[in-house]
């Protein structure tokens, strides 16, 4: 999957996932994908909820040997 | 201001004491909706830590400011950031340390009696999850009932009193928590007993525990009595402990009765939960104090932190155990049931010894509320 820009939040717990995820897509354009790594099993539910409230769509997600993606299409 | 950890034994203080606080709970909705701390006098306000990135002025006039006000999220590191920043703004804040996973995993000791020749028996409350679990004493003897995972609290208590753990007892397969048993025996050279017929599949070493069965404690001898009370699974085994305390594991709880379907056999089962609670508990002393393996809702908790209730009152104020028509009752155990405990299938077969998931993975199998009963 394509995606404009890809945000390493690796190892970070919570809440820094989000945190970083929501600064880098600050500097998206409405339209573009952030693709987001994460460690933190508490992303999905996080990220999830938070794309949702922000007017984000989360294009899709998986999990790839203990590393959680994440496709973020900015809203 | 700088903020302050509270951990989880203060918090399980306050709700056993009934006090008053203010809950900042900053998990997701759903989360929050799912399972949150419960207390009488506990106010609450949820909103999800990623909407106050940008600040917490818009949420100032939703938290008291002249009283401490407590974070929760579900490790500790969202809390506290938003904790910082209540702070920030002249709040006086603290943050459950180790979030939901701290308050899911602490177990309250509470003595609930004495027995026989300065035996004693103590209830270990996990409030966070609605469990109970028992150990009795007699002159440096200890026996263990229904033990959660969180194995240290027992074997140090145990050790603080100065007892040697020699008899672990679960009475059941457990669907909704891991069972501490298998391994405090394994710590202790105990002997670990569960009831045969929930053990056909289990790969470990145990002994069959059965209905008429006595084991003494101690050389004063405490009697423990099992009572073979099939429903909850097919094995269920209750115990009556120096023939005034009834553990009734998940077949009775004090606003509530157990759920017959967490095996797949709800329609198998209902006749022996039914025969178990309508006529072998019948045939008991009203006077035996039920000690259940769970509670549901704060309501139950006593005074004194305690879960716990006469026989004969639960016959008069137990709406499970006053459904005279069979047919209702059936249906009452069998349709419309609260959702399944999480994981509870995974839970079984890790009780089962078939899987062994590594300790991260058993926290977040467990995470969330009991559901073992139906009202």
């Amino acid at each position: 999957m394509n995606s404009n820009k890809v945000l390493d939040a690796k190892g970070l717990a919570c809440p820094m996932p989000i945190v970083r995820t929501k600064k880098a897509m600050e500097e998206l354009e409405s339209g573009q994908v952030l693709e987001v790594h994460a460690t933190d099993k508490g992303a999905k539910n996080d990220l999830t909820a938070w794309a949702k409230s922000g007017g984000h769509e989360l294009i899709e997600d998986r999990e790839e040997d203990g590393v959680l993606m994440f496709w973020i299409k900015k809203g | 201001m700088s903020v302050r950890p509270m951990n989880a034994k203060e918090v399980a203080n306050k709700v056993i004491n009934k006090e008053a606080f203010f809950i900042l709970d900053v998990r997701n909705e759903s989360d929050f909706a799912d399972w949150k701390i419960e207390g009488e006098q506990i106010e609450y306000y949820n909103i999800p830590y990623f909407e106050l990135l940008d600040g917490v002025e818009e949420i100032l006039d939703k938290v008291p400011t002249d009283k401490e006000v407590l974070v929760v999220c579900a490790k500790e590191g969202s809390s506290m950031m938003v904790a910082e920043m209540l702070s920030g703004q002249g709040l006086t804040v603290a943050y459950l340390a180790g979030g939901m996973k701290a308050w899911s995993e602490h177990l309250e000791p509470i003595k609930v009696g004495d027995l026989k020749d300065g035996g004693e028996l103590y209830q270990f409350v996990r409030l966070g999850k609605g469990c109970l679990s028992y150990m009795a004493v007699s002159n440096g003897e200890a026996a263990i009932i229904d033990a959660t995972r969180m194995t240290d609290v027992y074997l140090t208590f145990a050790d603080e009193i100065g007892a040697t753990i020699t008899h672990v007892f679960d009475t059941h397969l457990h669907a909704d928590h891991i069972s501490g048993g298998r391994t405090i025996a394994e710590a202790t050279g105990a002997t670990y007993w569960l009831p045969p017929k929930d053990a056909t599949e289990v790969v470990f070493k145990y002994e069959p525990l059965e209905g008429g069965m006595d084991v003494s404690i101690g050389n004063t001898t405490i009697n423990i009595h099992a009572l073979y009370s099939p429903g909850h699974t097919i094995g269920s085994t209750s115990f009556v402990i120096d023939e005034k305390y009834l553990l009734s594991g998940d077949i009775l709880f004090i606003d509530s009765i157990g759920r017959p379907d967490l095996a797949g056999m709800a329609e198998d089962w209902v006749a022996d939960l039914r025969n178990s609670l309508y006529k072998r508990y019948r045939e008991l002393s009203e006077e035996l104090v039920v000690l259940p393996a769970h509670f549901m809702i704060i309501d139950e908790i006593n005074d004194d932190g305690s879960v716990s209730e006469k026989l004969g009152t639960l016959f008069e104020k137990n709406h499970g155990l006053n459904i005279e028509d069979e047919q209702e009752f059936r249906k009452m155990v069998t349709e419309n049931l609260p959702p399944q405990p999480n994981a509870y299938q995974e839970i079984r077969e890790t009780n089962m010894g078939k899987v062994t998931p590594d300790e991260d993975k058993q926290r977040e199998m467990e995470i969330g509320p009991n559901r073992c009963a139906v009202r």
